[in-house]
């Protein structure tokens, strides 16, 4: 095993050496704590690496440059939305009235964030058709945690705690029925139509006086909007039953439709994908939840209460005995709110609604580009993405979706969500985002026209894809079944040296 | 639209391709009567005027006082380092490392990160970040249930308020939640009451399957872990320790007293305040429990040509691949934040961690012998490393007179344990290596002037009294 190639990098701990660093903080007096009881006390200092800043900073800029990201190239990966990331929302952040706020400060000393928080509040409830949002869950797939224990606490609170199914399409993200079942519910998955839409009949069937929900994600991880929502809709009520939106693609809808508007009765938000905040390697996010009327009493706590007089506080512990609680500590994520909420004013309302008219321009643009090269399995209008599959091309050449994919990154693109939703076979989900120009769309299309024919010329050399990254295919097996997940520092033996 | 690439020509071109007249078009399939009505939002802000009022926004925010409010997040001076490389867009606009042969960066990242919070907390699994330290304690707890097929979790009374009303929130669907006391007056007043835990362990038709506790705990003070760890897993429960990271470069680690899952609030890392996140949840366990901890874990393997590579490893446990049968629902955690923890770990070494670990201990140890001098006593007796409670007549009051002065006057209890009696008049406060000299001499003169109406006698103040007095922008 070899530490070779472009850029890869020795870990921190082979770079460390004893001895290195320091000048950061003034020494302590000696005898700082003698004070504590010797039992408490550290023995062995952590073996952390000792190293000098340029070291570090040499470290961390290559191992960067290993990585795509939005700020490199094309980043089509469906579900995710990785669309530019306004690099005002990066300053507004870093603000020091903004950064330096403590989140346990009194609600006087906090009132632009908490104004701030409000409006965010406001405007989120405007775009969805909500009575009321709340900003604490750290991220979608809490925001979806939040939004079901909601629910189970109407069903209670009316006497219908039989109430233990909820009600997911098989076409769904992984966190809706681990969301249930962290809840306590138990998960009835729900075949999708052969359109790719719900299949109304099948959920009819399913429905009744043990149904708590049903998660919809609107439009759809098929990148289809659900033509039959309205109808679906009115049987879940008709059972006494909620419905739950996933907001995770709400940035394909904006100001085209309003979930609450039309009878959800609560959704989550992705700040991430929808509003721009950036996705850090796999986080932070933010998942702000909305709900209709039926749902207001248990929104979690605390909320942001603007007051007679103009000002904002936050509410008390215990102010509202029908709140779900807390999710989380503190007020949320409040460092990805501000940039989602930059993002929102910087739009306004005609700017949103450019956003998801141009992210479903250039989805269905791209897909009139791979028209037969690639299958198309639903043959209508999509919204902000779509799926191909490389089942046909598989079936004449061998080449599967993965090795597509792979071929994609010697393009110098990265590959499309794969493999998902688990429902199409050989599927790719391709989501462009309204920020990629149509030069853009073009070099990619052609690039997965050329490596469709390379398939047919040269199977074998898309199947040992990628060529020119850092490194080549994984040894995934391995990994699981001789897991090293943490580094052992070799105390004693020498280190392989980097330079 | 602000970002956006496309000029008129390109949308007419790309309509043109799809033979449509208009964009509207391709929304025809939403049902006439469900479509939106127009949204009442304000109109685009161009970046300058929005930047104004961005600006305008954060400095209504009083981040001029002089603090002394700790509660489980610490103000920690971090080297800019670590936030110029976070700048970096390779790292803040890349997603989870789903392909690794083209996110080598943030998987050898995630592993160090793994490596470098396993050093501090002496453990041997550590996942990839979850959202806080309220809902990595929360996780630990669904852990413990889940290993050892029980449904009971004692947590001390200890653990930060917060923390307590998550678990309660993740643990509403059925499981048990009960609360240790702390001890009420003595020595060891304010930390776990070890007889009372010993009595709920052995409520036998009550089995527990989890026991809860922090060090330093939520009022500052250290707890007996050892002796915890020892009566936990003599019940046959398993030991959740919460604990501050900063401060493991001088307590004891949670490995060292057998700790089964360590959880955590990883901000003092590197991480600013910002009214409470985005932070980082740590968490971590034993090997034995590495197939119940949730969270992504990446690990080292090598690629085809046995080059050595990072990939994102024992996936069988998250919602993607297991769906209702999975560990957690996590999907999005907080990578960038490990990242700035990472970064931070890096660039101030062990020494320079201790010594920040020291300094507020120093700080704080001066603080509450200034305060002693003036006549504010702590509440407690026992043990502390950078925070303590004391007690003022009318907390509240005193807490609002001292913002006038400039000063933030750490937490006023009675409103984060307002049941808790015995903390009915304490403040907590708090110092890290941040805390000058020159601050807690003004902050104390101001403390008494308000306590008792004029400046204090034989504390060396000078000019500083007078001017925090009046000052209400007490400059650093």
């Amino acid at each position: 095993m070899s530490v070779t190639g472009e850029k890869l990098q020795p870990t921190l701990f082979e770079r460390g050496r004893p001895g290195r660093g320091g000048g950061k903080i003034p020494h302590p007096p000696k005898d700082a704590l003698d004070r504590l009881p010797a039992d408490a006390r550290r023995e062995t200092p952590p073996a952390l690496p000792e190293m000098n800043e340029p070291d570090v900073v040499r470290h961390y800029v290559n191992l960067s440059q290993l990585n795509h990201a939005v700020d490199t190239g094309f980043y089509p990966l469906g579900s995710c939305t990785m669309k530019f990331n306004p690099k005002l929302n990066e300053w507004a952040a870093r603000l020091p009235g903004f950064a330096e706020l403590h989140p346990m400060a009194p609600d006087e000393v906090a009132q632009g964030t908490l104004q701030l928080l409000w409006e965010l509040e406001a405007a989120l409830a405007e775009i969805s058709g909500m009575r009321a949002v709340s900003l604490q869950p750290a991220a979608g797939a809490q925001g979806e945690f939040t939004g079901i224990l909601m629910i189970r606490a109407y069903h209670q609170a009316r006497g219908e705690s039989e109430r233990t199914e909820v009600l997911v399409p098989d076409s769904s993200h992984g966190t809706n029925p681990a969301t249930a079942s962290m809840a306590g519910f138990t998960t009835i998955t729900i075949p999708s139509a052969d359109d790719g839409g719900v299949d109304v009949d099948a959920f009819e069937a399913a429905l009744g006086p043990r149904t708590a929900a049903v998660m919809i994600t609107n439009p759809s991880t098929l990148g289809l909007f659900e033509r039959r929502i309205g109808d679906l809709l009115g049987r879940v009520h008709e059972a006494g039953a909620l419905a739950y939106m996933d907001g995770a693609n709400l940035n394909a809808i904006l100001g085209r439709f309003k979930p609450g508007q039309a009878g959800f009765d609560v959704m989550h938000f992705n700040v991430h994908k929808t509003f721009s905040t950036p996705h850090g390697g796999g986080g932070p996010g933010a998942g702000p939840v909305g709900v209709g009327e039926r749902l207001l009493p248990y929104l979690p706590t605390p909320r942001v209460l603007r007051l007679d007089d103009g000002t904002f506080r936050l509410e008390r512990p215990d102010e509202r005995t029908t709140s779900i609680g807390r999710l989380r500590s503190f007020a949320g994520n409040t460092g990805v709110l501000v940039r989602a909420y930059a993002y929102i004013r910087a739009h306004g309302a005609a700017g949103l609604c450019e956003v998801s008219e141009d992210a479903v321009l250039a989805a269905n643009y791209l897909k009139s580009r791979l028209a037969g090269t690639f299958d198309l399995p639903y043959d209508r209008p999509c919204k902000h993405e779509f799926v191909a599959s490389a089942a046909s091309l598989k079936a004449r050449t061998g080449v599967r979706t993965l090795d597509v994919a792979k071929r994609l990154i010697d393009y110098g693109f990265h590959p499309p969500t794969i493999y998902f939703p688990l429902i199409v076979d050989e599927g790719m989900l391709i989501e462009p985002t309204e920020t990629e120009s149509v030069e853009t769309l073009d070099a990619f299309a052609d690039a997965l026209v050329e490596i469709a024919a390379e398939a047919e010329r040269d199977p074998d050399m898309v199947k040992t894809a990628p060529h020119t990254a850092p490194v080549k295919r994984l040894d995934e097996a391995t990994a699981a079944r001789q897991p090293n997940l943490r580094w052992r520092p070799m105390a004693g033996a020498e280190m392989p040296c980097p330079d | 639209m602000p970002y956006g690439p496309h000029t008129p020509a390109d949308r007419e071109r790309m309509l043109t391709a799809l033979g449509l007249e208009s964009v509207d078009d391709l929304f025809a399939d939403i049902p006439a009567d469900l479509r939106a009505t127009a949204l009442d939002l304000p109109p685009p802000e161009p970046e300058l005027e929005l930047s104004a009022r961005l600006r305008d926004m954060a400095g209504r925010n009083r981040t001029d006082l002089v603090s002394f409010l700790g509660a489980g997040v610490y103000r920690h001076w971090t080297p800019p380092a670590v936030d110029q490389l976070l700048l970096r867009g390779e790292w803040y606009t890349a997603y989870t490392p789903y392909q690794p042969e083209v996110s080598q960066g943030t998987l050898q990242s995630i592993y160090e990160y793994e490596s470098l919070v396993g050093e501090l907390v002496d453990m041997d699994v550590v996942s990839a970040s979850h959202y806080d330290g309220a809902t990595a304690t929360a996780e630990a707890a669904l852990m413990t249930c889940r290993a050892t097929r029980r449904d009971r979790v004692l947590v001390s009374r200890g653990v930060h308020p917060h923390y307590r009303q998550t678990l309660r929130t993740y643990m509403g669907r059925g499981l048990e939640l009960d609360e240790i006391p702390l001890v009420a007056e003595g020595d060891a007043a304010g930390t776990i009451d070890l007889a009372a835990l010993e009595r709920m362990l052995a409520e036998t038709d009550r089995p527990v399957a989890g026991v809860i506790a922090a060090n330093p705990d939520f009022l500052g003070l250290l707890e007996p872990m050892p002796r915890i760890a020892e009566l936990t897993h003599a019940a046959g429960a398993l030991f959740v320790a919460v604990v501050e990271p900063v401060s493991l470069a001088v307590l004891a680690p949670p490995g060292s007293y057998g700790a089964d899952i360590a959880a955590g609030e990883g901000q003092p890392l590197g991480i600013a305040p910002q009214y409470g996140g985005p932070y980082l949840g740590i968490l971590a366990s034993t090997d034995a429990l590495v197939r119940q901890i949730p969270g992504r874990l990446v690990g080292l393997t090598t690629d085809l040509d046995g080059k050595r590579a990072f990939v994102m490893t024992l996936r069988a446990r998250e919602q993607d691949i297991r769906r209702d049968k999975a560990a957690s629902n996590i999907c999005t955690n907080q990578a960038l934040l490990a990242l700035a923890a990472s970064i931070y770990l890096a660039t101030i070494g062990p020494h320079g961690l201790r010594d920040v670990a020291a300094t507020g201990a120093v700080r704080a140890a001066e603080l509450e012998g200034a305060l002693a001098d003036i006549g504010v006593e702590r509440v407690h007796p026992g043990p502390f490393l950078n925070e303590f409670a004391v007690r003022v007549p009318d907390a509240r009051t005193i807490h609002r007179r001292l913002i006038e002065r400039g000063f933030l006057a750490g937490l006023v209890l009675a409103d984060a344990e307002p049941d808790d009696p015995t903390l009915a008049d304490g403040l907590l406060l708090a110092a890290t290596e941040l805390t000058t000299p020159g601050d807690i001499a003004r902050f104390v003169a101001a403390m008494h002037e308000v306590l008792s109406g004029r400046p204090p006698v034989g504390v060396e103040t000078g000019a500083g009294a007078e001017e925090a007095a009046g000052a209400v922008g007490v400059s650093r």
